[in-house]
């Protein structure tokens, strides 16, 4: 029922004729060529033990079921929905700087670099200025400001996609005895990666020479937002 | 009148701002009162057409076309207008200036308003160290 979409599970748009004509049956049937299989043969003939039983019987190869539902089950109705891919809003273009609104870095007024294939918005603080690495949050969670850093020059490199923020996928599980004695003792560190660490770096060193060129920016990167008495953010310009 | 402490009247020629609609923060002269409620007001100098306004959403302000007629048309407040320069004198005003000040300060994207906290904070250390200089 691909042309004829369905109103109801069961029932088409379109009539038997009406998808005919849509088919192009007029045509002629699509001739199409299958490899041949073999049909499986419906009964088998099987041995069977004991002395009375005739020593052979032609069983089914498939079992008829031994339940019929007295009704008719409902199909189910398909769900054609698909996920929108997230759109960017305009007031976020590549060098804007934003304001985290939510998460551990909350306040912080970030450069936006890029949107990502999940949607959500690569950021850097820049680490070296106020401490929020590369990271992606939702443009949910965020306050475009109209303040823009120049960033016509900056190439970023491939690596920086979805997969590279994802969590490295746990090791083989612990002997349950390591895990015994390990309670209460704090957790190793891991130390943060070096090629990540050197990608920040790069990045950085490119937006800091960017920033570097407003006066005063560096310093409101640094500084943290927020709201004080009779400040209201919708009567306020961003 | 000099045994009455008012001193800005709702008369013709009496300079208006407006408080509301969408003409509301300009000025415009009052042409004719219509009764204790409502006047005619026009500003042709500040695209404010001619129309019935509520004394309720506007301000006197202190300045006042002398020798406007009852019941003008635009084009004679407009000549009154420019004659007196009433629209520079409103723009001088001490009111008008703040009243832009605030508008500008209200208008300021966030790095704005983050650079003038700066610059306030450059001039209150200056006035410390002066004050401190001139008490040694």
């Amino acid at each position: 029922m691909a042309r004829s979409k369905e109103l109801v599970p069961g029932v088409g748009r379109f009539s038997r004729s009406q998808v005919a004509a849509k088919r192009g049956l007029y045509k002629g049937l699509k001739k199409s060529e299958k490899p041949a299989v073999e049909p499986t043969p419906e009964t088998v003939e099987k041995t069977i033990g004991g002395n009375n039983n005739g020593e052979k019987r032609i069983v089914p190869t498939s079992k008829a079921p031994r339940f019929y539902s007295a009704e008719d089950v409902r199909q189910p109705k398909k769900s054609r929905k698909t996920a929108k891919p997230s759109q960017l809003r305009s007031s976020i273009t590549p060098g804007t700087v934003l304001i985290l609104l939510a998460g551990r870095f909350r306040g912080k007024r970030v450069v936006f670099l890029k949107q990502l294939e999940s949607g959500l918005l690569l950021v850097s603080g820049p680490y070296k200025v106020n401490g929020v690495p590369l990271r992606r949050v939702n443009q949910a969670y965020v306050i475009a400001t109209s303040t823009k850093v120049e960033l016509e020059s900056i190439k970023l490199s491939d690596e920086l996609n979805d997969a590279y923020f994802a969590k490295p996928s746990s090791k083989g599980a612990k002997s349950a005895e390591e895990e015994f004695f390990e309670e209460g003792k704090p957790k190793e560190k891991e130390a943060f990666p070096a090629s990540k660490a050197a990608l920040q770096k790069e990045v950085d060193s490119t937006l800091i020479t960017a920033i570097k060129k407003t006066e005063n920016l560096v310093k409101y990167l640094r500084s943290t937002w927020g709201l004080s008495k009779g400040q209201y953010p919708h009567q306020m310009a961003f | 009148m000099s045994d009455s402490t008012f001193k800005r009247f709702v008369e013709v020629g009496r300079v208006v701002l407006l408080k509301s609609g969408p003409y509301a923060g300009k000025i415009a002269v009052v042409a004719e009162i219509i009764d204790h409620n409502r006047a005619i007001i026009d500003g042709p100098t500040t695209s404010v057409p001619r129309q019935s306004f509520p004394y309720k959403h506007l301000t006197l302000t202190p300045l006042a076309l002398t020798k406007l007629p009852r019941g003008s048309r635009s084009g004679t407040i407009k000549k009154h207008l420019e004659k007196e320069g009433t629209l520079t004198k409103w723009n001088n005003s001490e009111w008008a200036k703040k009243r832009a000040a605030v508008e500008k300060r209200r208008s300021l994207n966030d790095f704005a308003r983050f650079s003038v906290m700066l610059e306030k904070k450059k001039r209150r250390d200056g006035v410390r160290k002066a004050v401190k200089a001139l008490k040694a």
